[in-house]
């Protein structure tokens, strides 16, 4: 397989610039500074079909298109808050391929004319973050980001932030406010940020491995890039496989690879040869996918199709030996502790799913606790401020779907 | 009070921002370095200097849980015991742990040393049990690197900020 992002597995010290550059790093940013114009670049992009890899899969040109031409300053921001459980895939672009993020950054922040953009990296990312300082500093001392670049009076300014452990400053809006000194709590859309985003001011937010794109999109064109992946998910996607299989990693595949290739070829199979019991597609934001998902192909399309999304992709296998009832508890702690508290029923409703969870874990569930549980997601699902609050049902509705009957197991002794 | 060096290094985060309470995460890294945690009198000193209130700036440091409003050990142990890592042992490893130092999830050893926090996935799953000593990762952990890692931070052999631990084991 050919990498597009994980180069830096062909190519060793591929996080040096002078290695970076002998592999044709900046070429496609010489080439948009000097001889593009900004519309031209975010064409490409649009003919390109790069969808955004931080989540929602939304069109990268289309979202940059959005950027009103006549208000300045302008922002492009980049999520690096990768703190979605089964996620550590930016991880490994930022430190082993920094330079690719780095163009990639630089040629969004030319296409919307933008002059500054801030890499936001979790808190945690404090050697990841060093690393990326170091590459970034390599490019600035050569000048390919600074003042009046290649001699043209285009000047470019790119930033790190590292925040202070929050789960939630991974959502747009709330990633602002974080950016702003202000509590990581998330904003009120419309406006969205591609009018009023940062400091007020037009703001592209894109993911680590969406930008990580653009750099071989600008060098190699739009139709080299859709041969890869399928027609409606162009490219290839970095999938984080973890869990219950052999060998968890990073494995970057053209989107529309089908889940038992992951799993089986690349990833080993299962630990001691077990069944496969159940597919976390997205973390523990996904509805969980039943062993029979195992052929599906990972696209945002078919992963939808199937009942589930594709997400950031981040693959976790459970097999027969999981406990359904442990998972679903782990995977709703997360979410009570990661709440903002902003509004009600999220930070109320985690709470309660998680007491509930936990009683019937004790065994001090009834039958009827089954059905107060998903009373509970009823609450949740579509009121609550952002999407944190729809993920943290997701384990419980998904698992009592699939799994009914450890449920019912673990409350019959106490039936009515 | 925060030393000189302390502010000088909060003006240079001013510079990379419009505004300066953007500064502020930054600047409250710094000023927790001096105890290891955020003093009362640290908060205003940050606030002073990026012209806020001290209310705000508490509210802020409260919401982040990097930022500790208690004493803690001398080294703060993040080890992850979220779903990808529990699926590969991790439970039974933090147990492992705690019991070599004598302490329960979220409590600081007898000697000030170490205190350990159970963490939320650190971006790492694939190569669990690990966990983060004062934000450094160490990864792919077994019992015997464990002693080496506790040793070394008692002795002094290991200090985080120079401790490189990123290994070019990727396939
Ligand atoms: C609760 C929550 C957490 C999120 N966490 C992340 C994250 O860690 N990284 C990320 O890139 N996007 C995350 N997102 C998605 C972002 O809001 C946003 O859609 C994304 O950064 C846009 O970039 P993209 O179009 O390049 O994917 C999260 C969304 C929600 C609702
Ligand atoms: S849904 Fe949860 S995370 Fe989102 S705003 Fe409400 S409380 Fe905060």
């Amino acid at each position: 397989m050919e990498h597009v992002i994980l180069r830096h597995r062909n190519i060793p010290d591929l996080h040096r610039l002078e290695v970076y550059q002998a592999h044709g790093g900046y070429e496609g940013w010489h080439k948009a500074v000097t001889e593009m114009k900004p519309d031209a670049l975010i064409d490409l992009v649009k003919a390109s079909g790069l969808r955004g890899r931080g989540g929602a899969g939304f069109p990268a040109g289309l979202k940059w298109s959005f950027i009103p031409k006549d208000i300045f300053p302008k922002y492009v921001v980049v999520n690096a808050d990768e703190s979605e459980p089964g996620t550590f895939k930016d991880r490994e672009i930022i430190e082993r391929n920094p330079h690719q993020l780095i163009e990639g950054v630089a040629l969004a922040c030319y296409a919307v004319q933008a002059g500054t953009g801030y890499i936001y990296l979790r808190g945690e990312f404090k050697q990841p973050a060093r690393i990326l300082q170091k590459a970034l500093d390599e490019a600035r001392a050569a000048g390919l980001i600074g003042q009046n670049l290649f001699g043209t009076n285009y000047s470019l300014d790119i930033q790190l932030h590292l925040g202070a452990g929050a789960y939630i400053c991974g959502e747009e809006t709330a990633l602002l406010e974080s950016l702003e000194g202000k509590l990581g709590q998330p904003r009120n859309r419309p406006p969205f940020p591609a009018l009023v985003g940062l400091y007020s001011k037009p703001t592209v937010i894109n993911n680590v491995e969406t930008l990580a794109n653009v750099p071989p999109i600008a060098l190699n064109g739009a139709d080299w890039y859709k041969k890869l992946g399928t027609e409606k998910s162009p490219g290839t996607k970095v999938f984080c496989l973890s869990g219950r299989v052999n060998r968890p990693g990073n494995y970057e595949l053209p989107l529309g690879t089908p889940f038992r290739v992951l799993i089986e070829d690349l990833g080993g199979g299962i630990i001691g040869g077990k069944a496969l019991k159940g597919i976390l597609p997205a973390g523990a934001s996904a509805l969980i996918l039943p062993a029979s998902a195992i052929d599906v192909p990972m696209d945002y399309e078919s992963v939808a199709a199937a009942g589930s999304m594709l997400g950031s992709a981040s693959i976790i296998v459970l097999d027969e030996t999981v406990d359904i009832l442990w998972a679903t508890e782990k995977m709703v702690r997360f979410f009570r502790h990661e709440s903002c508290g902003k509004c009600t029923p999220c930070r109320e409703g985690t709470h309660w799913l998680v007491r509930e969870m936990e009683r019937i874990r004790r065994g001090e569930g009834k039958p009827q606790d089954i059905d107060l549980l998903l009373d509970i997601t009823k609450n949740m699902s579509g009121k609550c401020f952002c999407l944190l609050g729809d993920f943290a049902t997701s384990s419980i509705v998904s698992t009592i779907k699939h799994f009914r009957g450890e449920y019912e197991a673990a409350t019959r002794t106490n039936g009515q | 009070m925060l030393s000189a060096a302390a502010r000088a290094e909060i003006e240079a985060h001013l510079k990379k921002y419009p505004t300066k309470r953007s500064a502020i995460i930054p600047a409250l890294y710094i000023a927790q370095r001096a105890h290891g945690y955020l003093t009362p009198e640290a908060i205003r000193d940050v606030a002073q200097v990026l012209e806020l209130e001290p209310t705000e700036v508490r509210s802020v440091a409260g919401f982040y849980s990097l930022f500790y409003k208690e004493p803690v050990g001398k080294h703060v142990i993040h080890f992850c015991n979220d779903l990808p890592c529990a699926l590969r042992g991790a439970d039974e490893f933090l147990k492992k742990l705690c019991a070599r130092l004598g302490v329960e999830p979220h409590g600081t050893t007898g000697d000030g040393m170490f205190t350990v926090e159970p963490a939320m996935c650190l971006a790492a799953c694939d190569r669990a049990p690990l966990m983060q000593v004062d934000l450094d990762y160490f990864e792919n952990l077994t019992e015997e690197k464990l002693d080496e890692i506790l040793d070394g931070f008692r002795t002094g052999t290991i200090q985080t900020d120079a401790a490189s631990v990123i290994k070019s084991e990727l396939a």
